[in-house]
């Protein structure tokens, strides 16, 4: 295979990571919400957990943009 | 840019280009004051306005000193939450720095490429949120050493750990905490940079679609490319506050490891 050709479905196939980061990250706030219609009182106290549970899900997410990114520009 | 060739850069916008001529250095080193500079200058200008401007200690606050108090209180609560008593020495750079990259991010979203300035995203450099992120670690570990000295060590071995597990434990929970300077910085930059790509491509789709030969081009194309340009546009607004905030969250968690241990 052209090695051109190799890098663009590559970096194509490196989307698929930051699309199953996208389910990390709804499950984040989906979970989150379930929990917190059904105790509201608590749910202002959990927001930090809420937000270093995103940000461990994303940044996988954006690891495998960053591996497109290289693919694309660098490699 | 992609006007006549019909070929979009997005890269282009992060390049970092000297504004007044190459030939400044000192000792051999290119000292040029480059548009990476300029917006960091800009930034900073901003901020210091915007707390300048809150800082006049009046008893009845006004509504810009209201703004100014309710970030820094903002950022005080999450210190008392997750450290104690013992964060509010931390409080300053906390702060300075969930308040830099807000402006920083920000300022790299306006749209003043309308009037012919090119906009660009300070926080979108590596070079920027790595020297922020290693900072950050540096002060982890100084406030660590300084105040367990090398009982430090103590916080890669959880409570309850089997003897056996231990060298693994050890190992694993080293490793991870290597790695957080790296996924802080990383995390900022690629945010903010895949929003930038992401409106640049999309504003690609709109200028191509209305310089297309064909007609039904634009409004299949440009008008839909438009309305979601909007849409991600009111998004990164939101990442740009989300990131600012978790970088301050996870420095102050590592903090909280250096002060409390587990």
């Amino acid at each position: 295979m052209d090695a051109n050709a190799a890098k663009l479905l590559g970096a194509g196939l490196a989307a698929i990571g930051v699309g199953m980061a996208a389910l990390g990250v709804g499950n984040v706030f989906g979970s989150f919400l379930e929990g917190a219609l059904r105790n509201p009182g608590a749910a202002d106290g959990q927001q930090g957990r809420l937000f270093i549970g995103f940000a461990a899900a994303e940044l996988l997410g954006l690891l495998a943009f960053v591996v497109a990114m290289i693919l694309l520009f660098v490699a | 840019m992609a006007a006549e060739s019909g070929k979009i850069d997005p890269m282009h916008q992060f390049r970092i280009e000297p504004l007044f001529g190459q030939d400044w250095s000192i000792a051999g080193h290119n000292i040029a004051f480059t548009n990476s500079a300029l917006w960091m200058a800009v930034t900073f200008a901003a901020l210091w306005g915007f707390m300048l401007m809150g800082m006049q200690r009046k008893l009845v606050p006004g509504r810009w000193q209201m703004a100014v108090e309710s970030m820094t209180g903002f950022i005080t609560n999450m210190m008392d939450t997750n450290i104690g008593p013992a964060g509010r020495r931390f409080v300053p750079w906390v702060f300075s720095l969930f308040m830099f990259i807000l402006f920083a991010n920000l300022l790299g979203m306006l749209p003043v490429a309308l009037v012919g300035l090119h906009p660009f995203a300070v926080t979108a450099q590596l070079t920027v949120t790595g020297v922020l992120a290693v900072v950050s670690f540096a002060i982890v570990l100084v406030v660590g050493f300084a105040k367990h000295k090398l009982h430090f060590f103590s916080l890669f071995v959880p409570h309850g750990t089997p003897p056996v597990m231990v060298p693994l434990i050890f190992l694993v929970e080293l490793l991870s905490f290597l790695v957080r300077p790296f996924s802080l910085g990383l995390r900022l930059f690629v945010a903010i940079m895949a929003g930038h790509i992401l409106m640049e491509v999309l504003a690609g789709f709109v200028i191509n679609g209305a310089n297309a030969d064909a007609l039904w081009v634009f409004p299949v194309v440009s008008i839909p490319s438009f309305l979601l340009m909007i849409a991600i546009t009111l998004l990164e607004i939101l990442v740009s506050a989300i990131q600012a905030y978790v970088f301050a969250l996870l420095t102050s968690l590592y903090l909280n490891d250096a002060i409390n241990l587990h």
